[in-house]
């Protein structure tokens, strides 16, 4: 098998060329050089640095409400609209899965800049709370088509055989609906989380003063400021996501 | 019957308005405020006007409209390119491989993304790594530049969209049923032409998901061309922010998004237009089995 071969190589380098980048910075985060292509040493002082650093706290704080409220609502939202897609096939959710569709596929940029005049218009002074708003627009989307996919190989005859059997409708929600919609709400908050902690354009155009997270903070100290900080803060954030992606493996195939 | 259309009402309202007031409204305003009257203190003025057009007359806007069609269709190329063999690798490794695959492929994307830009920005920076090494072999002079132009911002758009392209394209790999291609062997036919003839059209939902989760979120690159592009690589979202932040001529802005939103639904309908091509196809086929 000659094909075979062929994107074994590709698939090994394509792994180098996604982990490369990523290893320069955490060597650079212990480098007491100021600058990358030079090795001056192992040093710590950069994670002294972030550790003081009041504004990546500040910012940080910002970022962990943003994402906590936006990923709580969406959740609420994208379940509900999930649902209804679902289960019900009528010209209302025509207009719904367009509209839950085209976020996700839209450029950051375009969102950003439509809920910017959409605040200015309405004169809403930019805050945490426009932010937030901006957030919980866009992962209401990826909610909602998460739950959507786990419903997809429902049986519906099942409630129905409840319902005859005398369920009331509570129970039926807290035996039927929300074992049966779990896996879907927590892999859609998870994703929603995701989103809302790595989002800076949304952030970007819809944040006033004082209401900067983390990424708006990251950009202007790439921009402005101390670059090797940023290296300490990136292996930080990588050591974090191993260490979820390691537990989320072993909660897996616990299941399994 | 009327009880269930009301709950399917009132189960559906709170996201159906959540995203009329905060996706659909919003967006119909863009289109507005681009036909507006700027005034000069960053607000908006009475009257209307399609004086926020006016850069996309300009010369030096043309070329950089050429850049971003051009920078996102090369991205596009080279992602289904490379991803193509990394989802057929993956599609046909073991099980325990291929979700080993899986992480490692999206694991490097859950660092922040302006953290990967600015890793790239250290590595092609001119006192960086890759410069030194490329000077000593001699591929590049002592002033050549890896920064700071369209290469870089293509370099990193494709880092940045080359999972976005595999994920698709190995789900539909994974689906396809590899037995066919063996059966056109073994009657005949070339690798490549069952490649072409029965793979390609066998997993062409993903190749088209793949494009669109490509292309469309690369036309709106800003923090890419912001943060290794410079003057020479500005794409239109950079145009877009410079308008609204530095300039402050909302209506300008506006344009300009209003031009982008075209951009993003011309796509949308080649693909209603794709899907029903394919559809003939399949009509075609099944008329005619014996042909092939």
């Amino acid at each position: 098998m000659k094909k075979n071969k062929f994107t074994f190589v590709i698939t090994v380098l394509v792994l180098l060329f996604f982990y490369f980048p990523i290893t320069i910075l955490v060597v650079n985060s212990f480098n007491s050089s100021r600058f990358g292509s030079i090795w001056g040493g192992f040093s710590l002082k950069w994670y002294d640095k972030l550790f003081n650093d009041r504004n990546i706290w500040q910012s940080l704080k910002n970022t962990l409400i943003v994402a906590g409220v936006s990923t709580s609502v969406s959740m609420i939202l994208g379940t509900l609209s999930g649902y209804t897609l679902f289960r019900y096939k009528s010209a209302i959710q025509k207009i719904h899965v367009s509209l839950i569709a085209l976020p996700l596929i839209i450029p950051d940029i375009l969102m950003g800049m439509s809920l910017l005049l959409f605040f200015i218009a309405l004169k809403i002074q930019l805050s945490l709370i426009t932010v937030i708003l901006g957030h919980i627009t866009f992962c209401v989307s990826y909610v909602a088509v998460t739950v959507l996919a786990r419903l997809q190989d429902f049986d519906f005859n099942v409630v129905e055989a409840a319902q005859d059997l005398g369920a009331s409708s509570g129970v039926i929600l807290r035996k039927i609906y929300l074992p049966l919609l779990a896996p879907g709400l927590i892999s859609g908050g998870m994703l929603a989380l995701t989103l809302s902690l790595d989002d800076f354009i949304i952030t970007f155009f819809t944040a006033g003063p004082g209401s900067s997270t983390l990424p708006l903070q990251i950009y202007s100290m790439i921009k402005f400021g101390t670059p090797p900080v940023i290296n300490a803060l990136s292996t930080l954030f990588l050591l974090i996501t191993f260490l979820i992606a390691l537990l989320y493996q072993r909660i897996n195939t616990r299941r399994q | 019957m009327k009880s269930k259309k009301l709950s399917e009402i009132r189960l559906s309202m709170p996201s159906l308005l959540w995203l009329i007031i905060f996706f659909m409204i919003p967006t119909i305003i863009v289109v507005i405020i681009s036909f507006r009257n700027s005034n000069p203190s960053g607000g908006i003025a009475p009257g209307w006007s399609l004086h926020g057009f006016s850069d996309i007359m300009s010369l030096s806007f043309a070329a950089i409209l050429w850049r971003t069609i051009k920078l996102s269709f090369l991205t596009t190329i080279v992602c289904i390119f490379v991803a193509m063999p990394v989802a057929i690798f993956m599609a046909r490794a073991e099980e325990k491989i291929q979700n080993l695959l899986l992480l490692l492929i999206v694991i490097p994307f859950w660092t922040n993304f302006l953290i990967r830009v600015y890793a790239w920005k250290i590595i092609l920076h001119p006192e960086g790594l890759l410069k030194k090494i490329l000077y000593t072999v001699g591929l590049i002079g002592e002033h050549g530049s890896l920064l700071y132009n369209e290469g870089a911002v293509l370099l990193v758009l494709v880092y940045t969209y080359l999972p976005f392209a595999i994920l698709p394209l190995y789900t539909s790999i994974e689906k396809f049923d590899f037995r066919l291609i063996e059966a056109a062997r073994d009657l005949g036919s070339g690798p490549f032409r069952s490649f072409m003839k029965i793979f390609l059209p066998g997993i062409s939902q993903g190749i088209i998901s793949a494009v669109m989760v490509v292309f469309i979120p690369a036309l709106g690159s800003y923090v890419i061309p912001d943060m290794v592009g410079g003057p020479g690589g500005e794409m239109l979202g950079n145009k877009i922010a410079q308008r609204v932040f530095t300039d402050r001529n909302l209506p300008k802005g506006s344009a300009l998004s209003t031009l982008l939103i075209l951009a993003v639904i011309l796509p949308g309908l080649i693909r209603l237009f794709i899907k029903k091509s394919n559809l003939k196809d399949v009509l075609f086929k099944r008329k005619t089995p014996g042909v092939q």
